[in-house]
């Protein structure tokens, strides 16, 4: 009787392993639903595309936005030093005077 | 040990870009591409960023000639900009860049992002005017009433300068975020796809567009695909191809009508519906779409393969080569991780003879079509001693793992090789880690 039960035993195993090796895919699906038992049917679903279609950060207005982007400039740049010469007083600058303009923007490592 | 090509090796040339592991964001690599005589390569970043790079041909008769890219010109070509109307950033990101073939001395390409693409102009100066006598010696305009003789400036050569501006900036013709860029073959148009909508252009024009393609249906919750990349024919100047997320492509005549909505072919390979999985439309998007060179196939990339179609035929693939397929068990992972989305792109070589595409852990494919064979390589800063030619990489998918192998356990999936490119002409090939552009040549025995 118990070799009957091994039997039924092993050719379970030997189903489970088959469909394994059919389909890896059902498998990983079956891990995932397990996961998140609350995940919806179809991945292709509207709802899924049109999350895809708005990617990108979203802020409250564009005074949040030029906030959050201030920050960031803050963070990444150091402190500008302050300039050696007062231009202001004495007489109307020429452009030479005025100090050159320093690029906010980093230029790219691939060209270094 | 031949690779794909018969006696081809491949040979570290050169890499560009930064050592250190803390990549910032704007150094991310987005977009990589040869013009049409390979001479010059260009790079795009999530900063919004340019690098062309020349080659500089030293020997070229010589067997053993080691052609390299050097640094010919770098400017920002996108900053990021606010869309007020959806309270969202448009990203700086360098989507795609496509070289116009040259007319003149001047070199132009076409680069986009999200929303807007720009021709950029690219020009060498070389000479410069000089003995004016219109200024004082400290820079500042002499009076007018000073001058009394005229002198004529004369052109004097100087170090060379290579300056780009943009010639033309089309915008606000895009809802979607634009996924591609096609120049057409007339030299005239090109095209620009957003996931719903494909639009033409003229080069010449920036307020007009025309819509060729709208995907958007009336009620967006009946959305079941988007579009994930366009092409046009190199050679049909009719003829165009979009891929979309469900991994179809269709192939569209513009002389049938105005709007191509109706396909004129539409290439999908069926699929077992036995097997079919949550992730099956998933790992099925189509990532990138490229004609071969002489016209007559394209090849399309989904995430697990590359497929080989013959135009005159849409009901299957004439070749499909599996990238990774031992990813296939390891989905769910991917899925949680996000890189199951992940948009890998492929090319073909000059003569269309291999196909290359990328993989994770910095790997890359290759696939010979005429002798059946494929190579997996790596670009590694390990690897990275002039000339030293690069070993073929093995992934081990279960059980005993040979000596030089790598298991898929161990495999870094941050390190994602999503842009390649072929040299025209030569086997010369530039692949982008993620801020890391390595070029790699055939060694010439």
């Amino acid at each position: 009787m118990s070799e009957e039960v091994e039997e039924t035993r092993i050719s379970e195993e030997q189903q489970e392993m088959e469909d394994k090796v059919i389909s890896p895919e059902k498998s990983e699906e079956a891990k995932l639903k397990a996961r998140y038992p609350n995940l919806g049917g179809k991945p292709g679903g509207s709802e899924f595309l049109r999350k895809r279609l708005q990617k990108g950060q979203k802020y409250f207005d564009s005074g949040d936005y030029n906030m959050a982007k201030a920050k960031m400039k803050n963070k990444q740049l150091p402190s500008a030093p302050t300039e050696k010469t007062e231009i202001t007083g004495g007489h109307i600058p020429t452009p030479q005077d005025l100090p050159q303009r320093k690029t906010s923007i980093v230029a790219s490592k691939l060209a270094g | 040990m031949a690779g794909p090509g018969g006696d081809m090796q491949w040979c570290f040339s050169q890499v560009k870009g930064a050592i250190d592991d803390d990549v910032a964001e704007a150094d991310i690599i987005s977009t990589v591409e040869f013009n049409h005589t390979g001479e010059l390569l260009a790079t795009g970043d999530k900063g919004g960023r340019v690098v062309i790079f020349q080659q500089e041909i030293e020997n070229k008769n010589q067997p053993q000639f080691r052609s390299e890219y050097n640094v010919y010109s770098t400017f920002q070509s996108h900053e990021p900009e606010f869309d007020y109307l959806k309270s969202l950033e448009i990203e700086e990101k360098i989507n795609k860049i496509r070289w116009l073939p040259q007319k003149n001395a001047a070199q132009f390409l076409l680069s986009t992002n999200d929303k807007t693409i720009k021709l950029w102009k690219i020009s060498e100066r070389d000479k410069r005017p000089e003995g004016y006598n219109l200024k004082e010696e400290d820079g500042r305009y002499k009076d007018p009433n000073t001058i009394t003789s005229l002198r004529v400036p004369v052109l004097k050569p100087m170090d060379l300068m290579v300056e780009a501006s943009p010639r033309r900036v089309f915008a606000n013709a895009h809802t979607y975020h634009i996924n591609s860029v096609s120049v057409n073959s007339d030299n005239e148009t090109y095209l620009s796809a957003d996931d719903l909508r494909i639009n033409l252009w003229h080069l010449e024009i920036t307020d007009r567009s025309f819509n060729i393609v709208d995907i958007k249906p009336a009620n967006m919750e009946e959305l079941t695909e988007v579009i994930t990349a366009a092409e046009f024919h190199p050679h049909q100047c009719n003829t165009f191809v979009y891929s979309s997320s469900k991994g179809t492509i269709r192939l569209c005549d513009m002389r049938v009508s105005a709007l191509c909505d109706k396909h004129s072919k539409l290439f999908e390979e069926p699929e077992d519906p036995s097997n079919r999985s949550f992730f099956s439309e998933i790992i099925s998007s189509i990532s990138d779409v490229k004609f071969s060179h002489n016209g007559r196939y394209m090849m399309t990339r989904d995430y697990l393969s590359v497929k080989i179609w013959d135009l005159n035929m849409e009901t299957r693939p004439v070749e499909t080569y599996q990238v990774h397929e031992y990813l296939r068990s390891k989905l769910c992972s991917l899925y949680e991780n996000d890189c199951i989305f992940d948009k890998f792109e492929c090319c073909w070589n000059g003569n269309d003879s291999v196909v290359m595409t990328g993989s994770y852990n910095n790997f890359f494919r290759m696939f010979d079509r005429g002798h059946r064979r494929d190579v997996t390589l790596e670009a590694s800063r390990e690897n990275s001693k002039p000339m030293q030619v690069l070993k073929p990489r093995k992934v081990c998918t279960g059980g005993k793992r040979k000596k030089d192998e790598i298991s898929v356990d161990s495999l870094d999936f941050n390190k994602k090789i999503l842009h390649t490119a072929w040299h025209p002409q030569d086997n010369i090939i530039a692949v982008a880690t993620t801020n890391n552009l390595y070029i790699f040549q055939d060694k010439v025995n």
